[in-house]
């Protein structure tokens, strides 16, 4: 099957920095693919090139078999991290004003009931909530009907409702079958919004994959976490490893129902424990040494 | 070029203008504000004022007719007699050339103090001695009138005050406001839509061209209703006239606008480009006299052509024909213009 989108050994330099480091990587069609990492790893960039929006140093860029032309901008998506939009437009305006940029559209009603704009239709762009505002960008981004999508940060400043509601409304849109690339430095967001994710350090892709293969492959063990002061052992010889972290004990282990025979053996309150299961988040702990927030 | 999407752009930027009511009502309101005040200081028959300081006197305003001064003195035009109460008092003030002219009053020989520094004070001092010899000794000299009527300050004024309105409404409304796009990422959402570089560069032409237009014929209509102006030529003339200045200071703008991302260097580079064409073409004051350097020099700006041409339709019924120069040039810098900015015209910081 053809790939919709495929990135070849993308570089970009900004001097003396290598923000994109040969970066390559291909799309298939209705897939929900991720660009993972920390600030500063190169993500943005390497999505505002193949948007077209900066130019590449080096590395080719093929949508539908062929590098892009005229149609790519009528056929894409785009909503950036931040942007301005025209001032002193109304939502409605805006969203009419970008209608007439495209050839094939969406109608706003469509849109305004997708992404619940109705509330606040009629007021400036610029004097709305930031959940609503990202709401109605992402409604902008999907006024022509785009066959590919780019997401950069979607959730990124959002309150945790606010950004549930996102993650429901891009949830609906991948189940129409579109195909969409986000960037995300929450590991959360990518585990549960994408069927594939690359994760991205220092301008490099340095793993690629499902979530749950990459889980699989380089985060093993479940972690068991209890306050530091509930961890009292009646005897010594605990023998499964203790690590203190903060004011929390974290016990790493292959087998939780032995783990939690032990504690119990040891006569220790589980009152507070709570038990972690590997995620991104510890793969790209695994594979850095830091955490992705760093 | 898409007309359904430079209509779209054309829309949404004439709706900030009208919808942005501080800055709307500036742009009318400022050019009306300067006619206005220049017509209330200079619309009278006091222009060129002297400054007679008399002593002694009571009081500061004094009767000119009780003032026993050389009567052909004070029958003379453009003079303001200040009392004061002493020598002194005067003296310190012809010192700091608050007056030009300082005259004891009484019978002569009379006597008066001026400043050798202040070429107003020379001209008063003139008209004072010649004040002094009787009629039968004048010199024979005959005053000629001038032909047909006479232009006033403010006929002269006004358009002008108008040019260079509309040359700060096209630079900066065209140069800041895109560099403040540019800056702020609107331009760079923009980019990755259809929408082509040609069609936002016209769009925001016909936008400020439209907002100009429609300024000048807003307040050239509340000021004319004021002080009535008299324009010799055909007011299309007028309208051409000032139509190509626009469309030539708006293209101007857009090559400012072109590249730059900083609003402190575009504003920078604004004022550099606005102050030398407000000076140097003719809007305050002629520049008959000034070196030839300096005329040739103010021909680079399209406002000096504007007016140039407005003023000979406004003031010496002008036509097509005899504005053709001004007309070629202003058509020439236009096209350049829009050349050089189209061609430097980039969406990204």
């Amino acid at each position: 099957m053809e790939s919709i989108l495929e990135v070849k050994n993308l570089v970009k330099h900004y001097r003396p920095v290598v923000a994109v480091d040969g970066v390559s990587f291909a799309l298939q069609q209705g897939v929900c693919f991720g660009l993972l990492g920390p600030n500063g790893a190169g993500k943005t960039t390497t999505i505002e090139v193949i948007e077209d929006v900066i130019l590449p140093t080096a590395g080719e860029i093929f949508y539908k078999g062929a590098p892009r032309g005229p149609s790519f901008r009528e056929e894409v998506g785009i909503q950036f991290q931040s942007t301005a939009l025209l001032n002193f437009l109304t939502v409605r305006e805006t969203l009419q004003t970008f209608k007439s940029f495209f050839t094939q559209t969406a109608p706003i009603e469509e849109l305004v009931e997708l992404c619940r704009l109705g509330e606040f239709l009629d007021q400036y762009n610029d004097k709305i909530s930031g959940g609503q505002r990202q709401r109605f960008l992402l409604a902008l981004a999907l006024i022509n009907r785009p066959e590919l999508l780019f997401l950069d940060e979607p959730s990124t400043g959002l309150d945790p409702q606010a950004r549930r509601n996102l993650w429901d409304l891009i949830q609906n849109i991948k189940a129409a079958g579109k195909t969409m690339i986000l960037t995300t430095h929450y590991m959360e967001e990518a585990q549960f919004l994408c069927d594939e994710v690359a994760i991205m350090d220092y301008g490099k892709i340095i793993v690629q994959g499902t979530p749950e293969a990459l889980i699989r492959q380089h985060s093993s063990g479940t972690t068991v976490v209890m306050p530091r002061d509930r961890f009292t052992p009646k005897t010594d010889g605990f023998p499964l490893p203790v690590n203190t972290v903060k004011n929390n004990v974290e016990i790493k282990t292959d087998d939780v129902n032995q783990c939690l025979e032990q504690l119990i053996a040891f006569g220790i309150d589980l009152s507070d424990m709570t038990v972690r299961s590997p995620n991104l988040e510890s793969v790209f702990l695994n594979l850095t040494g830091r955490q992705l927030r760093e | 070029m898409c007309f359904k999407r430079l209509w779209a752009i054309l829309r949404a930027r004439n709706l900030e203008f009208f919808r942005d009511r501080s800055a709307f009502g500036w742009n009318f309101i400022f050019p009306f504000l300067l006619v206005a005040g220049f017509g209330i200081i200079f619309g009278g028959k006091t222009y060129t004022e002297y400054k007679i300081g008399v002593f002694p006197a009571k009081s500061e305003p004094v009767s000119i007719a009780a003032l026993d001064i050389p009567p052909r003195f004070k029958e003379m035009n453009h003079l303001k007699f200040i009392g004061f109460p002493d020598a002194a008092r005067g003296l310190e003030k012809l010192k700091h050339h608050r007056i030009d002219f300082l005259l004891k009053t009484g019978q002569g020989p009379h006597q008066y103090w001026v400043s050798d520094a202040s070429p107003k004070g020379y001209v008063v001092e003139q008209m004072f001695r010649a004040s002094l010899i009787p009629p039968e000794n004048e010199p024979n000299a005959e005053k000629k009138e001038i032909q047909g009527s006479a232009i006033r300050y403010i006929d002269w004024l006004f358009p002008g005050i108008l040019a260079m309105n509309m040359m700060f409404s096209a630079l900066w409304g065209v140069g800041y406001v895109v560099v403040r796009y540019r800056k702020n990422g609107v331009l760079k959402r923009l980019k990755v839509t259809p929408l082509s570089a040609i069609e936002y560069i016209a769009a925001q032409a016909i936008s400020r061209i439209f907002l100009l237009m429609f300024t000048l014929v807003i307040v050239w209509t509340g000021c004319d209703l004021i002080f009535s102006f008299d324009v010799q030529g055909t007011y299309l003339d007028l309208f051409l006239v000032f139509f190509l200045g626009s469309l030539s200071l708006t293209s101007l703008g857009l090559v400012l606008a072109s590249r730059g991302t900083s609003e402190e260097f575009t504003t920078g580079i604004l004022n550099f480009i606005s102050w030398p064409m407000m000076f140097l073409s003719e809007v305050w004051f002629s520049l008959e006299g000034a070196p030839q350097w300096v005329k040739t020099f103010a021909t680079i700006f399209p406002l000096t052509h504007m007016l140039t041409a407005a003023r000979k339709v406004m003031h010496d019924g002008a036509g097509l024909i005899q504005i053709s120069p001004e007309i070629m040039v202003l058509s020439m810098m236009t096209l350049g213009f829009l050349a050089l900015g189209a061609a430097l015209f980039s969406w990204n910081k």
